[in-house]
Order: C-alpha cells, then sequence, then structure tokens
C-alpha cells in the first residue's frame, strides 16, 4: 500500500484556512472534506480529499481517490446542485492534493471506475447547471486521482511549487510501464511538454487559468492567504461571466502554441462532419 | 447469465463472425448499414501524434481513432472506434480531440433537432503515457462532452476486447448511457499490473488469469449490474444489441447519477478482508434489485 509515502496535509491545510468564520459543515466521509461558506459576496463549498488512516478501504488510507470519496464528492455536489436550483448557483471549489485514485483489489470489484464516473459526472453537471467550478492546485494531481477530483473545473488555479505536479501516473510507475529510468523520463520531459512533471509546463499547454506566485503551499501566511482568496474570487467571477464548457482550456494562448494538433482536429473534423 | 436472445444457437455458432477479430475500421463498418460508411479523418489527413516521433516511437496516420459516419438502421449514426493494435488503444492529444470534438459537433446537432447515435468502440488501456497531460486533458474533455451529449441523446458504448477497456477511458466508458460487453471484454479503472506495482502482489496477482476475469470480465461486470447487456462474440449479434440500446432512448437516470443507491449498497458492504468473489455478484446484484 505504498506505506512509505508521505502522509497528504496540503488538502487539509487548505481546507482550512479558508474556511473562514460561520463556516457550515455538512455531514460527510473523514476523507472527504466538505463546507459551506463565504468569499466576500460568493457562496462557496470547498471540497476537498484528504488522508485518513482509519479508512476502512486499506489502499485509500494516504488521500487517493477511492470508492467512499468518490461517492461522495458525488453526493456533496448533487446536494449543492439541488439546493441551488432556483437560488444563485454557489461557487464549488476542489482543493486538490490527490496521489492517485486508489489501487485495490475491492475497488475493481466494486467498480471504482463508476465512482470515478460519479463525481465526474456531478462536477460537469454543476458546471453545466451554472455553477462556477474552480480547483485549487496545491499539491498532487495524479491521473484518475486528478479526472475525478479536480480536472472538471472552468478554471483551474495551480500554485508555482516543486510539490505541485499535475500528471497521467506517478513518476516511478511511469518509468516501470515505459520501461525508461528516471533519468531518462526527466529527460524526455525537457523535450516534450506533455510528459513533464512540472506545473510551469503544465500551463504552457494552456490548461491554467492562473499560475500563483509566492506563496508557502505547506505554511501559507495571513497575506498570501488572502491573495489566494483574491484569486479564488477573480476566477469565480470570470467563470460567472463565461462559457460553461472545458472550450476555454483549448481556446487559450498556451493552447494555440502547444496544442495545435487538438485544434487542427477540431477544426477539420467540424469542416467533414456533417458532408454527404 | 446472458438472456437467450443474446446467445448462439448451435447453427449459428457454425456461421458466427467474430467482432474481435476486426480491427476498428472493419468494426466501424460492420455495424453501419450497408454501403453508408464514410470515414472523417482518415489516413490521407495524416493527422497524426506530434508527440511520438520525438520519443522515437512511429506515429499512425489515424491515431488509432477511426471516425466513421453512416447510418444505423435508417438512422444518422456516428461511430468512434479505437485501434487496439496501435499504442495499446491509448488515448494521445489526436485520437482524443477526435472523440471529444466528434462528441460536441453531435451535441450541437442534437441540440438543432438532428439527432445523431453517437456508438463508442473501446479498446484502450487509458491515458498515452508518451502524450500524458494531453492525454490526461483529452479524457477530460471528452468526459465532459459526454455528459452534455447524452442529456440529448443516448450514447452506447462496446467493449468486446481483446484490450479491454482501462485508465481514464474506464471512466468515460461508466459514463455512456448503454454499455455493452462481451465475457472477452475487461474493464477497470487500474489494469492488475498497475495494482500489482502500486499495491502489492498480496492485493492482486496479475499473473492470475481467473482473477483477473473474475473482477474484471464482462460477465462479472453484467453480473454486479455495471453493463447493461453481455452479448456473445458475434458481429450480427453486436449489431442487433446496439440498436436496441439506441432504440431505449434516454434513460431518465444514468448509472452516475444514481449516487444515493450505490452509496446504500457500498455501506452494506463488510469490506475488512478481501471479498469472495464467486458469491459477490449475487450479494451486490441482489441489491441493486431489491
Amino acid at each position: 500500500m505504498s506505506s512509505g509515502e508521505a502522509v497528504c496535509t496540503r488538502g487539509r491545510i487548505w481546507f482550512e484556512v479558508l474556511l473562514g468564520k460561520g463556516a457550515k459543515r455538512p455531514a460527510s466521509v473523514p476523507s472527504v472534506l466538505v463546507a459551506d461558506t463565504t468569499l466576500q459576496k460568493e457562496r462557496v463549498r470547498l471540497l476537498a480529499v484528504v488522508s485518513d488512516p482509519q479508512n476502512r478501504f486499506p489502499c485509500a488510507r494516504q488521500g487517493q481517490v477511492g470508492l467512499e470519496e468518490g461517492w461522495n464528492l458525488a453526493k456533496q455536489i448533487r446536494d449543492a446542485i439541488r439546493a441551488d436550483a432556483n437560488v444563485e448557483k454557489r461557487a464549488i471549489i476542489a482543493i486538490v492534493d490527490v496521489p492517485s485514485q486508489a489501487y485495490g483489489r475491492r475497488e475493481e470489484l466494486l467498480g471504482i471506475f463508476l465512482a470515478a464516473a460519479a463525481a465526474t459526472d456531478a462536477y460537469i453537471s454543476a458546471r453545466l447547471a451554472g455553477h462556477p467550478v474552480i480547483s485549487l492546485l496545491v499539491g498532487r494531481a495524479i491521473s484518475g486521482g486528478f479526472l475525478t477530483h479536480g480536472a472538471q473545473a472552468n478554471r483551474l488555479l495551480a500554485f508555482r511549487d516543486p510539490g505541485v505536479t499535475i500528471h497521467a501516473m506517478q513518476k516511478k510507475a511511469a518509468a516501470l510501464v515505459t520501461r525508461r529510468s528516471i533519468e531518462e523520463l526527466d529527460e524526455m520531459a525537457r523535450k516534450v511538454i506533455p510528459m513533464s512533471y512540472e506545473v510551469k509546463d503544465y500551463a504552457r499547454l494552456g490548461l491554467l487559468h492562473k499560475l500563483i506566485d509566492g506563496v508557502d503551499p505547506d505554511a501559507p501566511d495571513p497575506a498570501q492567504v488572502a491573495r489566494v482568496q483574491a484569486d479564488l474570487l477573480e476566477a469565480i467571477t470570470d467563470a460567472r461571466s463565461g462559457q460553461r464548457d472545458l472550450g476555454n482550456r483549448f481556446q487559450s494562448a498556451g493552447a494555440r502554441t502547444n496544442r495545435n494538433a487538438t485544434l487542427e482536429v477540431r477544426r477539420r473534423l467540424a469542416e467533414q462532419w456533417n458532408l454527404k | 447469465m446472458m438472456t437467450p436472445a443474446n446467445r448462439l444457437d448451435p447453427k449459428q455458432l457454425l456461421t458466427r463472425k467474430s467482432f474481435i477479430e476486426l480491427s476498428a475500421r472493419e468494426r466501424a463498418k460492420a455495424l453501419l448499414d450497408e454501403g453508408t460508411y464514410r470515414e472523417l479523418l482518415g489516413p490521407f489527413e495524416r493527422l497524426e501524434s506530434p508527440w511520438l516521433p520525438m520519443q522515437g516511437v512511429v506515429p499512425q496516420s489515424d491515431d488509432g481513432l477511426i471516425v466513421a459516419r453512416g447510418t444505423l438502421s435508417g438512422k444518422d449514426a456516428a461511430i468512434l472506434a479505437i485501434e487496439g493494435r496501435f499504442q495499446g488503444g491509448s488515448t494521445g492529444e489526436v485520437s482524443g480531440a477526435k472523440i471529444a470534438a466528434a462528441l460536441e459537433l453531435a451535441q450541437h446537432d442534437a441540440e438543432n433537432g438532428w439527432p445523431v447515435q453517437v456508438l463508442l468502440l473501446l479498446e484502450t488501456g487509458g491515458v498515452r503515457l508518451q502524450e500524458a497531460n494531453l492525454g490526461l486533458e483529452a479524457i477530460a474533455e471528452i468526459n465532459s462532452s459526454m455528459v452534455a451529449l447524452r442529456e440529448h441523446v443516448p450514447v452506447v458504448g462496446v467493449i468486446s476486447g481483446m484490450v479491454g477497456c482501462f485508465g481514464g477511458m474506464a471512466i468515460t466508458a461508466a459514463l455512456c448511457s448503454y454499455l455493452i460487453m462481451t465475457r472477452q471484454g475487461r474493464l477497470g479503472l487500474n489494469g492488475p499490473e498497475v495494482i500489482e506495482e502500486q499495491s502489492g502482489i498480496e492485493e492482486f496477482d496479475s499473473s492470475d488469469r481467473q482473477l483477473i476475469w473474475a473482477v474484471n470480465g464482462g460477465e462479472q461486470r453484467y453480473a454486479a449490474g455495471f453493463v447493461d447487456d453481455l452479448v456473445e462474440d458475434d458481429v450480427k449479434l453486436i449489431r442487433e444489441r446496439v440498436i436496441e440500446a439506441f432504440g431505449r432512448g434516454v434513460p431518465c437516470r444514468h448509472r452516475s447519477e444514481q449516487v444515493e443507491d450505490y452509496l446504500e449498497r457500498l455501506a452494506t458492504i463488510d469490506v475488512t478482508h478481501q471479498l469472495e468473489i464467486r458469491h459477490f455478484g449475487r450479494l451486490w446484484s441482489k441489491r441493486v434489485l431489491s
């Protein structure tokens, strides 16, 4: 169960500093933190997946996104959608530090792919219904964990910090699967932007709304927290006036430079789609 | 386990035509009404992965993803067929963009009163690691387009094998309105090798073929209610079941929306020890029915 790895704490740290006074805490499982609070005039629901050493699923004890996490994220998001059906849609903020999805036999048997789909679906449905969905990437955002919790936001914000890693697979496992050494993988990542484990390269793909500088993700001071709150507010306002799909990701300046192939596929397919 | 309609009688067994053995292109051709197949962004367009050559990997001129238009049972259709023989069917920037863009175009058509039946032939290990973050992003965009589209028209997925459907694309599979599998198909978020590597051989022995089929195989997935149909590996039968699935229309509640039901079911399962696989399907599906 990769017991040597450090228990992730950044998700919890940022959940707590963003709570503010008077936050309400709906009932949830220990690994899915939920709170309703406000950011100036904006009502927000905060969500974080965190480690729970007592998690009844042994492979989901270190902050991995497993069955309980997927289904409970879906529940909390759908509760907010339902409650806001006839009022202004609150913002949903996903605080993301997930090492991966849970790798276990129980998980596979009980359909973790569906639990992941349920959370994915809920985030998408919230966004399509008009909830600004914002992800704050404070640590790891890996693979199925990230697809389930974070990837469906209207706006992605990340700290410029070596501990912020967005990737399809943890480096060690990726080396094994692609039969390369860690050094070869690093060398390749310097040439091939989407292979990189560095957040600045992720930003070059045009996927981030903002790369936030000068924040200590492990021990933010009050001034840093205030700046992050201002960034979140700006992202919420921006999302409210923007499109509800993920088009902004491939229409960005970064995408025009580094996702040429995506844009070319989209352009040509649209031309050919309804030809007879 | 299979409903009688999906079984082959002895005579059919002799004349059956394997779907699994077909390439992605042949599969799409075999399913669409005869003479209606039209390929979009075909090999002559040379829309290849820009990232593979940098890594000494030979790209393929369709990036392993066939987009086909035509009719199915007389109605407008689009088939997105993954070629499992190219890079394990993995999702790269180009192959992923094809799927996401096609789903979006179908959504626009549906919103304009022109419904298109969209069928996914899933044969993939998930994100193409050589294109890592752009594969991951492509899947996020596919999933988003999928949820937006299936409000208007059903989206059907087929997992026939032999690659199966794993990784991020298993999430996509679970977002389909209807999912059809063969017994040779496998479905799971994490492949057996990855689980063994991450959590140890006692968690999952990836050399144990029986275990793999018992966990990920089509029969188990059908018994547990995770997929809608189990069908023999036969072109004609699969085609019939696909048409039948489209005929059902948009489900009133997709499986991925049934949050309370699944949370309730999950709460009743004791996971202190590894689950007894033999009884699992019955145990779990009883709760589906009750």
